[in-house]
């Protein structure tokens, strides 16, 4: 067991458990974004950031990564924290001020507009949908495609994967329904979208879906308006 | 994207890729050099070329794609014959390396970091070459031109330009000026 | 072909190498570096070879050597005669003859290709008296433009791999660590970690594989230190890594170098191919057991690659991404195993504390950053070059008295250190003394040892611009601060330079910035701000300037500046309007031209065409 102190409260957590999970385990609030329970931890967001008491003054590190250390002293709200959390928000809504998500994320940290001016999109890159690929369903299908603030999602070639086994797990893990599920009925296919659309088949390992699957892997995309 | 008109004219040979990829035997870990390789040989990467190495690699097609739009050195988009690169280190940059830039997409009528539509010339910028004594420099496939002016991008661009061209009609610069030859540029 | 087993074998060949050293041999050093390559010199030992008529090389009477790059770069290709040391600039390959018959032949000076003082034009004939070498202190580069980089003969005769037999019969691998911690060597890439104790650190760690890693991704745009290293003298930087190896318990080692420097790769798989075939690399080194072997893995152009983390993802076959600290990479790096990665700079002066002690390494220096650094000196400067000068020289002597001060009568601006992740120092503080700790007090950084200097032409905001680009695009994206971050600043300091810029933009780069340096994942993000920080707070005006009299001071700026037609000038000889590229220019042959500033777009085109001077920028 690991002995720390978070906000002034003494607390004991297992060895191997990152700052944010022991703040959660004790009842303190640490706001995030591209964490997830099911995940490994990321660290894309920062809005999980705090401070670490260190000998030459305190430290911000994210707490969704940062490993808990014996003795370590760590203040979740001062007005550093504050201050990044606020620039992160307005950031986040300069991207997707649109969605309630980021809105109320936003709100929870004191912050209801944005000075600054983003290409705007649902997607604010959390990279749930990709790791939840990788790791949940271990197939992969979607990656992050270029780089700095060209980034996107997006299935090899930006066209219809035909690794993608239709388990619309993506589409659960994402925070601000970038990729969404849809349901045509009278083909009775789904279609996920991430910033485009691509016909895809119904789900592959649902049992109730099994005699409908048709082969629509291959499919070119249409563009999503 | 939709398959463009330029991509269907390169198609990679399996036994091709097979030999870069025969060369490598680090696993998942020479992805780089396999795709460097291909870059070098088609001068980008073939769609069917990133799906041959992926299975046999073996990795996931998402992460070659992943590391192949990552890295400047490769393009997924078929690139020129002859290639002009503008280092854009910042040596250069001071001395007047978006001239430089100017004049070859004037000349090539082509922005920076696109193709001519028959393949013959690409124009882009790289990352500073480390010569920076020698700015602005421009790179093509003779070595390396240091100190360039726009006399001197012209005179560059015609001695390219007589080294031949796979269609010769369709692969002319657009006309240089004579006249603005071998003048220096200002102190 | 020698397999040397033995220490005692390694001194018997370095003997018999050095006893077929005639030191009055006349001997034509010609530099083929990247730079020099660049301004013809292939061309020119070609002709010097043809005008020695047979009597060059081994088997003739003069020794015709192409070295790396000694420093000197503007006044390439150069070309030094010994023994007389006579040094020769800007050669041309019509100057070979003439070399040959007169300085070699008759012992004639050619004037006209020796180096002029631009102070007081008086000529200097040996390469000694320059003044850019009776400076510097060179040490890493002391072999730089000395020896012939693809031959191990010359790097031994120099007692090359003397520091190896020593580390690996003499020393146990604590001993090894204590000789560098005390060396007082901290890490060349930029942070300035202390080396001994970051190699204590893995070699602490236990696993059945460990790596080391050279970290040769010299992103820095205007830094050209390492590839020149690299060029000039791969065995060093090879016998470093080995002796690393063998203190830090180390199973196989990786150059990760960039592809964009094809010469320097060369010259390392030469240097490598070479070691192996000697046993200075690979199974059972010297005879002593100890097994190591190297690889070079070629970056894909990356500027993120340089990050530790990142780079291993690189090496790896993964996108450049960097990942969370800790762990550190001494506890788990490559693969997950305990690796220590460092720069081709430190490496290189491993084996000079093996063979030096030492003592010898921290005798020049500052109390806290010890040993010599290495400078690229880059922009409005009149010796644009490499230097090697002690740690805690004075910025002031080492741009006017190393550099040779700034070119015309231009007045100095500001000098920018550390490139995208460092931060320029104003006039103000040009006798501040060089080392990690005071140029990190003054908003800049070491860094990588990239010198830009600027003059009063150059416009500050337009250079934080100029970086701000740079490190957005070579932002891997992960990280939201990063990522987006970069992005905004970006966005509003074009704004600036465009002339689009409101008082208001000055405050959000206030508050932006710094949350961008605090938050972001990696120290690409954590150092992008560093250019802005710094220039707003020793240009302030600059930025004022732009914003609200919508003036750029120096007259970079395009979307604050006008450019007309001296009417006094023009000829009216046509020149400028026909390559004007988007015909803003009008105007009758043998009659004054116009700019129609409407349309035009401040290119400089016409200023660069113009044979008369006659363009204005207002």
């Amino acid at each position: 067991m690991i002995a720390l102190t978070i906000d002034g409260k003494e607390i004991e957590v297992e060895t191997g458990r990152t700052l944010l999970e022991a703040a959660r385990e004790n009842g303190i609030h640490i706001p995030t974004l591209c964490y997830h329970e099911a995940l490994k931890p990321y660290g894309g967001c920062r809005m999980c950031v705090v401070e670490l008491e260190t000998p030459r003054g305190p430290r911000v590190v994210a707490s969704c990564t940062y490993p808990v250390e014996d003795g370590a002293v760590v203040h979740t709200e001062t007005d550093q924290i504050g201050q990044l959390r606020k620039v992160a928000a307005q950031l986040l809504m300069a991207r997707a001020g649109h969605t309630p998500f980021i809105q109320e994320l936003a709100a929870s940290v004191g912050v209801d507009s944005t000075p600054y001016t983003l290409p705007t999109d649902s997607c604010v890159l959390c990279s749930r949908c990709v790791r939840a690929c990788q790791e949940i369903v271990g197939i992969g299908a979607i990656s992050m495609a270029n780089r700095g603030s060209d980034r996107v999602v997006a299935p090899p070639f930006s066209i219809s994967s035909a690794d993608c086994i239709e388990c619309a797990t993506c589409v659960q893990v994402c925070p601000t329904d970038a990729i969404t599920l849809k349901l045509i009925t009278d083909r009775n296919r789904t279609v996920h979208v991430w910033p485009s659309e691509f016909a895809r088949g119904a789900c592959r390992l649902c049992e109730y879906h099994a005699d409908e699957w048709m082969d629509v892997g291959a499919q070119e995309q249409t563009v999503h308006g | 994207m939709a398959t463009t008109g330029q991509e269907r004219i390169i198609q990679p040979r399996v036994s091709d890729i097979r030999k870069i990829l025969d060369k490598q035997s680090n696993g998942a870990s020479s992805l780089l050099a396999v795709l460097e390789d291909i870059q070098h040989q088609y001068r980008f990467l073939p769609r069917d070329a990133l799906i041959m190495v992926s299975e046999r690699i073996p990795v996931p097609l998402s992460r070659v794609y992943s590391v192949a739009t990552f890295y400047n050195a490769f393009s997924l988009k078929p690139r020129g014959r002859h290639c002009f690169q503008v280092c854009t280190g910042t040596a250069c940059h001071v001395r007047g390396a978006t001239l430089v830039i100017n004049r070859l997409e004037t000349l090539l009528g082509i922005e920076t970091g696109e193709t001519s539509d028959d393949l013959e010339y690409t124009l882009e910028t790289v990352n500073c070459l480390g010569a920076c004594a020698l700015g602005p420099i421009v790179v093509t496939e003779q070595g390396y031109d240091g100190m360039m002016t726009i006399s001197k991008v012209d005179k560059l661009m015609r001695r390219v330009h007589s080294l031949g061209s796979e269609n010769a009609d369709a692969g002319k610069p657009a006309q240089v000026d004579a006249a603005a030859t071998d003048t220096a540029p200002p102190a | 072909m020698k397999q040397l087993a033995s220490p005692k074998e390694l001194e018997a060949w370095r003997q018999e190498i050095l006893a077929g050293v005639d030191p009055e041999r006349p001997c034509l050093r010609v530099c083929d570096g990247t730079g020099c390559r660049a301004l013809g010199s292939q061309e020119l030992l070609g002709k010097l070879h043809e005008a020695l008529n047979g009597d060059g090389g081994e088997n003739g009477k003069v020794d015709v050597v192409a070295t790396g790059c000694p420093g000197v770069w503007e006044q390439g290709p150069l070309v030094s005669v010994d023994p007389q040391q006579i040094a020769y600039m800007r050669v041309s390959p019509d100057d070979a003859e003439a070399i040959v018959n007169e300085t070699l032949g008759t012992g004639e000076v050619i004037d006209k290709l020796l180096y002029k003082d631009p102070s007081n034009g008086e000529q200097i004939v040996k390469e000694p008296d320059l003044p850019f070498s009776s400076l510097q202190t060179r040490r890493v580069t002391a072999l730089s433009g000395q020896i012939d980089p693809c031959r191990i003969e010359a790097y031994l005769a120099h007692g090359g791999y003397a520091a190896l037999a020593r580390a690996l019969y003499d020393m146990d691998p604590e001993g090894i660590i204590d000789e560098v911690t005390r060396s007082g060597l901290r890490g060349r890439g930029g942070a300035g970690f202390p080396t001994g104790v970051k190699w204590k650190f893995c070699r602490q760690s236990q696993s059945d594989e460990k790596y080391i890693i050279c970290n040769a991704d010299e992103g820095d745009p205007g830094a050209f230190m390492d590839r020149s290293l690299l060029e000039a003298n791969p065995h060093s930087i090879v016998e470093g890594m080995i002796i690393g190896a063998r203190a830090m318990g180390a199973t196989a080692g990786f150059i990760y170098a960039r592809s964009e420097y094809p010469l320097a790769v060369e010259h390392l798989n030469l240097a490598l191919a070479q070691a192996r075939e000697h046993g200075l690399l690979g199974e059972n080194i010297l005879g002593s057991g100890f097994n190591l072997d190297i690889d070079i893995r070629l970056g894909a152009g990356a500027f993120v690659c340089g990050e530790e983390t990142a780079l291993m993802a690189s090496i790896e076959g993964r996108p450049g991404e960097p990942r969370p600290r800790p762990p550190f990479p001494a506890q788990s790096g490559l693969w997950g195993k305990p690796t220590n990665i460092n720069n081709v700079k430190s490496w290189s002066s491993i084996p000079l504390i093996i063979a030096n002690g030492p003592e010898w390494f921290a005798e020049v220096g500052t109390e806290k950053s010890k040993g010599t650094a290495i400078f690229s000196m880059v922009g409005k400067i009149n010796n644009t070059g490499l230097v090697e000068v002690p740690m805690g020289i004075t910025l002031r002597e080492l741009i006017f008295d190393v550099g040779g001060g700034v070119p015309g009568d231009k007045e100095f601006k500001a000098v920018q250190i550390g490139g995208p992740s460092g931060g320029c120092i104003p006039a103000d503080h040009l006798d501040a003394e060089i080392d990690y700790d005071s140029l990190s007090k003054l908003g800049a950084i070491m860094g990588s040892g990239g010198l830009v200097v600027t003059d009063e032409d150059t416009c500050m905001v337009d250079l934080a611009r100029y970086f701000m680009n740079f490190v957005q695009e070579e932002s891997c994206g992960q990280c939201l601060p990063c990522r987006w971050g970069t992005r905004v600043l970006l966005d509003i300091l074009t704004r600036i330079c465009d002339g689009e810029g409101e008082p208001e933009d000055i405050g959000r780069l206030e508050e932006l910035a710094p949350m961008v340096k605090v938050s972001s994942l990696c120290g690409l993000g954590q150092t992008a701000p560093n250019p802005v920080l710094s220039t707003l707070r020793y240009f302030r005006d600059e930025y004022e300037a732009h914003v609200i009299e919508k003036r750029c001071p120096a007259g970079i700026c395009r979307g604050l500046i006008t450019y007309e037609i001296d009417e006094e000038v023009c000829t009216g000889c046509m020149v400028c309007a026909r390559n004007c590229p988007v015909d803003a220019i009008s105007g009758e042959k043998q009659e004054v031209h116009h700019i129609d500033t409407d349309v035009c777009t401040r290119c400089g085109m016409c200023m660069q065409v113009c044979k008369f001077d006659g363009i204005r920028v207002y």
